[in-house]
């Protein structure tokens, strides 16, 4: 089954002047499709303003499809009866860590979710532990998240999430606040987390550089899905990605820039020991 | 308008237990109309430093000269030094509060004491230098983009005429073309200025096209000060305190690994595609 299947998804919002005059509709979401397994790392790429913040939003009904439906696990996301079903489902990682912490100290934290569930005290305790275990923050558990660098607030967040036990993580720019220092951090724990645990992970960002390890890539463009396929698929296609306000990793673009020169090398190319590879083979 | 920086040392809560140096004996001299990248993981002390230079903070030891003036002396007048070197924070958009565009531009030389004429000048100046279209002028600022807002912010500064720009962290979360776009604008300010400009990052693939200078910082001391080159030449060494340098310089010390003879002190794609195509040719390659 697909954890998060989408038909037709469209969103719209109303803009207002300040009177609350309606001053026109606006698209966010169009007509969008989607099929994601479960298992999958996921990324979902776009310039700011395309639409994939407002379309991860969908995916654990925090907003609804003005048209069109989307199942998480399954089930509708309108059907109100399973609302708390689909959060559980489906957790959701955003921007800034400091607007989603609120424990004094990182454990509690962590089990706020599953307290707030009504897990038992003890299950909450074993939850807490191998949720701060799978980010590696276990030996921070007792410190206050005040004390954490930005990469280390991020990865207690995505404990917070894991400890409800969803199938699936969403992670809305997790890295765009973090040092490059921190971005390592977390994207490592989150590729360990869709490797080792088999967690669904769906990554928004725009960082090239963090979703050549995906399974599969969207592109979205005003609402609409533009592009769709495998990393190197997407990466192959410099000047594409550059129209629709994105990058390429800088790897990618230098092998595009010495094809341009006439050097024969493999389209899409993602890292540089790949590059170091083909160049050596010429 | 030169800056010189002497022994300065900077303790955070200096009475109390809670007490953490974050600038250890910062000793720098930053010429008129020099583009200077300051770099360091979270943490380091870039933006304590940037924030003496104009006078938000006061060092704990040691002096600040600007254009030979003490900043410390009793009798020398910090707000016209505040109007001088003009700090744009870290997400300045969250600090856009007027109704629109224009007016949230003139904020700044409107407090200045300028009249409203010079201060609407110094405003549209402001907004064409920073490339915003006209038709936003009129626009409520938070119905802008994120890049268009960052710009607004910027101009907000700007108006102000100041002498010395400092941008502190201007492209986090940015697309990708919204951080070229306001990088390029920030080049091209200063060249048409000659405007001394401090740039303030963690991203070295952005700071290595664009500056002439880059200063590392480390646990609240200056750890390299050089041209790009010679500071990207410590590769190993910038990744031990968590940065890196430009994914560039990896994929030629990777290419010279494997035996193919390219200059490894290059740090942006164009030269080091030229660079690449050379070295294949003279190691008897064939390339069209």
């Amino acid at each position: 089954m697909k954890i998060v299947k989408a038909r037709d998804l469209v969103f719209e919002y109303i803009r207002r002047d300040e009177e609350g005059n309606v001053e026109g509709i606006s698209t966010a979401v169009d007509h969008v499709n989607l099929d994601i397994k479960q298992g999958d790392f996921v990324a979902i790429l776009g310039h700011n303003g395309s639409g994939k913040s407002t379309l991860a939003k969908h995916m654990n009904a925090i907003l609804y499809p003005t048209e069109g439906t989307i199942w998480v696990d399954g089930k509708d996301t309108k059907d109100e009866d399973v609302l708390w079903d689909i959060r559980q489902t489906a957790g959701m990682v955003f921007q800034n860590p400091d607007n989603q912490i609120i424990g004094q100290v990182v454990e509690e934290d962590v089990g706020f979710g599953p307290e707030n569930m009504g897990v038992p005290t003890k299950e909450i305790w074993e939850r807490v532990e191998e949720s701060l275990r799978a980010v590696g923050m276990y030996e921070y558990r007792k410190n206050s998240p005040n004390k954490l660098s930005g990469g280390q607030k991020q990865r207690v967040s995505i404990a917070g999430v894991l400890a409800m036990h969803p199938k699936c993580i969403i992670l809305d720019e997790p890295t765009a606040m973090l040092d490059p220092n921190g971005r390592k951090e977390v994207i490592r724990a989150v590729r360990a987390l869709n490797e080792v645990e088999g967690m669904t992970v769906i990554l928004i960002t725009h960082y090239m550089e963090e979703i050549i390890h995906a399974d599969r890539v969207y592109v979205m463009d005003s609402g609409k899905i533009a592009m769709e396929g495998t990393p190197r698929e997407i990466f192959s296609q410099v000047e594409r990605l550059k129209s629709l306000r994105l990058d390429v990793p800088q790897v990618t673009l230098l092998a595009y820039e010495l094809q341009k020169r006439g050097v024969k090398l493999p389209n899409g190319i993602l890292t540089t020991e790949e590059l170091a590879a083909a160049i050596k083979a010429l | 308008m030169s800056i010189i920086l002497d022994h300065v040392n900077y303790i955070y809560d200096s009475n109390q237990p809670t007490a953490k140096k974050a600038l250890d004996d910062v000793c720098l001299t930053i010429p008129d109309g020099q583009f200077l990248g300051i770099i360091g993981h979270t943490g380091s002390g870039k933006s304590t430093l940037v924030q003496h230079l104009n006078g938000l903070l006061k060092a704990t030891e040691g002096h600040i000269y600007v254009d030979g003036e003490d900043i410390y002396d009793k009798d020398y007048d910090l707000k016209k030094l505040r109007s001088k070197v003009g700090l744009v924070f870290q997400y300045p958009e969250h600090q856009l509060f007027e109704i629109d565009v224009f007016t949230d531009v003139c904020f700044g030389p409107k407090n200045l004491g300028y009249d409203r004429k010079e201060t609407e000048l110094l405003a549209f100046d402001a907004l064409q230098k920073v490339g915003l279209d006209k038709e936003y002028y009129y626009q409520s600022p938070f119905e802008l983009s994120g890049g268009q807002k960052r710009r607004v912010a910027i101009a907000g500064v700007l108006a102000m005429k100041p002498k010395v720009l400092i941008l502190d962290e201007p492209t986090a979360g940015l697309d990708p073309k919204g951080r070229e776009e306001i990088l390029s604008q920030v080049k091209k300010l200063r060249d048409e200025s000659n405007m001394t400009i401090i740039l303030v990052s963690h991203s070295m693939d952005d700071v290595a096209e664009y500056v002439d200078r880059i200063i590392v910082m480390n646990k609240g001391h200056v750890m390299y000060d050089d041209v790009p080159k010679e500071v990207f030449r410590h590769y190993e060494e910038l990744e031990q305190i968590g940065l890196a340098a430009p994914q560039v310089t990896y994929i030629m010390h990777a290419l010279a690994k494997e035996g193919l003879p390219v200059d490894t002190d290059i740090t942006t794609i164009d030269e080091a595609a030229d660079e690449i195509v050379n070295a294949l040719k003279r190691s008897g390659r064939k390339v069209n």
